[in-house]
């Protein structure tokens, strides 16, 4: 199948097709996504009725149809590990403070978990195929999934599918006492920078985004790339299991590693968490081309769609955007790219790209 | 025609039961869950009556095998999975590729409430262990690891209809040679978020809910979990207990009209209802029993008769809503109908709609008022709508 068009806001200058020039910097251990003018994309009236998660959200699906030139996807199917956070937590507040009395429907009615998917589907008047997964870190993975089997079972000739997940003032406050981010001073562009001398930091930068994809069954001649395959795996008992896994993918697609020009890691900056990239770099990916993304989009659920709109992008060009050339710059030409991602540990998952 | 999927086993626990027996005595008695609030602590105590189940949080962490301080919602899910993981009698589960698809609609928020009333007054207070599972899918983990299920786990959250998506989409994974073996379905308990969120809408009924009556005022909110298994048909052919039931249609659309109401026409329904009629092979007149969404609230019951209407013209199947049994119980109802379902199909049975007193004027039909028993029941149609215009529709058939 293929990937035939995209839309992705991200804290990166991602929206509007364009390569990613140089990275954008941020100190602080929160990235916010870089919000367009949505009135190219959302009818000004409606856009003051939609909290900000569903704003980008709808903008992002927006843009990627508009790219693919399709008024009405057969499927739209959506991720989203939190939901409408924004919506939830104006909610419970008053529900709390006001002592469940003087409560007004509105943040109630869009802060459920499908309001995105379902709000794109009354924009576009489309009645067909609707869904919304909501599982932490294969939130995106299982949309993407349930994307793939309507393609191959024939239910549909193209889905559009999508990821969502915000960071607010509340959620940063409580993921941070939960441990889940560096203290101190601290900048995307140095995420990585311990590690050379194998003292890592404890923690990770906090991201969001909103990134869509219509794939299709049939090539249009114009697609970024094809989705060959993808493989999730939950709470794997160690690393050997994680290679067996990700060597078993490899096989079941009919390709080694030697196959692959590029790879893709979820690697954040947490010393814990890397262990699994760093080892996997001197094992089954040792002396592979490899890169990461965490930096530029920070760490999320569903962060794993900003890789796979950055693997689309990367294939459809054949070369590494601006912001992504180090030092070792490949010199040829990139036409296949494996992800692999693991977000805490728990949610696993490897997919493919290749050229069309 | 597709490779058919089986249900080899069903759980439940709801306001009518802690299991399938249980609730199949009281569907049978017409013995309805509602009442006074006992388990849920909110200011609506003495006007809204719901649906709950019987058992506080203690009692539950018991039947599950919990600790008492998860959320309730995990509680209720494990109980029903494990039942029906247990009525499947399958021995060799840890030689089979097994999934583990639920559903609910706000995760473990009745413990993030919790947490919300300190930490709003101080953001460094609020137990984080209260918050800790917030999370939809977090509660599936749960479930999945007391299960020990992990070969493939998800959660879909669509609202009212969160559940019946997780079923068919558990019997696609199966379709698609991903696992053998589904436990599928969804859990929901009830929270002061759900209950004031509803009633902000006005659609909460301060009586008992008077689903496709003419003068019907709302509905009641319940809880509850329901969940079937599902196999391929190798695994169900190695089975002691021949499976007898598949899952033969299914359809997901989207009404596309309005993020809480439905439209006059229901158009969703009516494509979700004719689409899964297309999957099974099926014809309108085929279907011999419809297990009604039937909320009991205004909008869903014209909008869902109307394209009742417009499918079934002239050759009525005999339909009841069992929520007037369990009240709504939303990210659950599609699972726990759906075991009402396949309970129609087994007994030979249709459940009643209760408390129907005066037939919805605009709608040629009317439900079925008493148990009919010893009724012929080859296919089952099962409807779960909700907000954001999600209409889901499965058909369970004997085979």
């Amino acid at each position: 199948m293929y990937i035939r068009a995209t839309g992705n806001i991200s804290p990166q200058k991602t929206f509007g097709h364009q390569p990613l020039q140089e990275a954008v910097a941020y100190t602080g251990n929160r990235l916010s996504c870089i919000e367009p003018d949505y009135k190219a994309f959302i009818d000004p009236k409606q856009i003051r009725r939609m909290s900000r998660i569903i704003r980008m959200g709808v903008a992002a699906a927006m843009e990627c149809l508009q790219e693919a030139e399709l008024k009405q996807p057969d499927a739209i199917v959506t991720g989203t590990a939190y939901g409408c956070l924004e919506d939830t937590h104006s909610f419970i507040s008053k529900m709390v403070e006001f002592n469940e009395e003087l409560l007004t429907p509105t943040a109630f009615i869009q802060s459920t978990h499908n309001t995105i998917g379902a709000q794109i589907g009354l924009l576009l008047q489309c009645n067909n195929y609707n869904n919304a997964f909501v599982h932490r870190g294969f939130s995106f993975e299982s949309a993407l999934l349930d994307g793939m089997m309507l393609l191959k079972d024939n239910d549909a000739a193209n889905v559009l599918v999508g990821a969502i997940d915000e960071i607010t003032n509340t959620s940063h406050t409580i993921l941070s006492r939960l441990g889940l981010y560096k203290q101190g001073d601290t900048s995307n562009l140095n995420l990585y920078s311990s590690i050379p001398t194998g003292i890592g930091t404890k923690g990770t930068i906090a991201g969001e985004g909103a990134s869509f994809f219509l794939l299709t069954n049939q090539p249009s001649g114009s697609d970024y790339a094809k989705l060959d395959g993808l493989h999730t795996f939950y709470k794997p008992d160690g690393i050997p299991e994680i290679e067996k896994q990700i060597t078993g993918f490899l096989e079941s697609q009919d390709i080694s590693i030697n196959d692959i020009d590029l790879i893709i890691t979820g690697k954040n900056g947490d010393a814990g968490g890397d262990l699994a990239y760093d080892q996997l770099a001197q094992s089954i990916f040792a002396d592979k081309e490899s890169i990461h993304y965490k930096w530029l989009c920070g760490e999320y659920p569903t962060a794993s769609a900003f890789a796979l709109w950055l693997a689309a992008t990367i294939i459809k060009s054949g070369e590494l955007p601006p912001a992504l050339r180090g030092s070792g710059s490949l010199d040829k030409k990139i036409g296949r790219i494996l992800i692999y991602n693991h977000y805490l540990g728990i949610h696993h998952a490897v997919s493919l790209l290749s050229a069309c | 025609m597709e490779e058919p999927v089986f249900v080899a086993g069903t759980g439940i626990i709801s306001a009518i039961g802690n299991n399938v027996a249980e609730c199949l005595a009281s569907l049978q008695n017409g013995k309805a869950g509602m009442g006074d609030m006992q388990q849920l602590k909110s200011v609506h105590q003495q006007r809204l009556p719901v649906a709950e189940v019987k058992l506080s949080n203690e009692e539950l962490a018991g039947l599950a095998g919990l600790p008492k301080t998860k959320s309730r919602t995990a509680l209720l899910s494990l109980i029903a999975a494990k039942e029906a993981l247990a009525a499947a009698g399958i021995n060799n589960l840890a030689a089979l590729r097994c999934g583990f698809i639920s559903a609910n609609s706000v995760g473990g928020m009745d413990k993030t409430e919790n947490f919300f009333t300190e930490f709003l007054t101080d953001n460094n207070t609020g137990r984080l262990r209260n918050v800790v599972n917030h999370e939809c899918g977090s509660v599936t983990e749960l479930v999945a690891d007391a299960l020990g299920i992990k070969d493939y786990v998800t959660t879909i959250s669509t609202a009212c209809s969160s559940s019946a998506n997780s079923i068919f989409f558990g019997a696609r994974l199966i379709r698609n040679n991903i696992v053998d073996l589904v436990v599928a379905g969804g859990t929901d308990s009830l929270t002061k978020f759900t209950l004031n969120g509803f009633n902000t809408l006005m659609i909460v009924d301060e009586q008992f809910c008077q689903p496709f009556d003419e003068n019907r005022r709302g509905l009641n909110l319940g809880e509850g979990a329901g969940y079937v298994v599902l196999v391929s048909e190798k695994l169900a052919a190695t089975l002691k207990n021949k499976p007898e039931i598949i899952l033969s249609g299914y359809c997901n659309a989207n009404d596309a009209y309005h993020q809480t109401a439905s439209s006059p026409d229901g158009i969703g329904s009516y494509l979700a209802m004719s689409g899964a009629l297309k999957k099974a092979g099926l014809q309108p007149t085929d279907i011999d029993y419809i297990n009604l969404h039937g909320t009991g609230t205004q909008n869903n019951d014209i909008a869902e008769g109307t394209a009742i209407k417009r499918l079934f013209e002239g050759q009525y199947p005999k339909m009841s809503s069992t929520k007037t049994f369990t009240g709504h119980t939303l990210g659950a109802s599609g699972g726990i109908e759906a075991v009402f379902s396949v309970l129609a199909l087994q007994h030979g049975l249709i459940f009643p709609n209760l408390r129907l007193q005066t037939p919805m004027v605009d709608l040629p039909f009317v439900p079925v008022r008493e148990l009919v028993k010893d009724a012929e029941v080859k296919h089952v149609l099962s409807n779960s709508f909700g907000f954001g215009g999600n209409c889901s529709s499965l058909i369970f058939s004997k085979v």
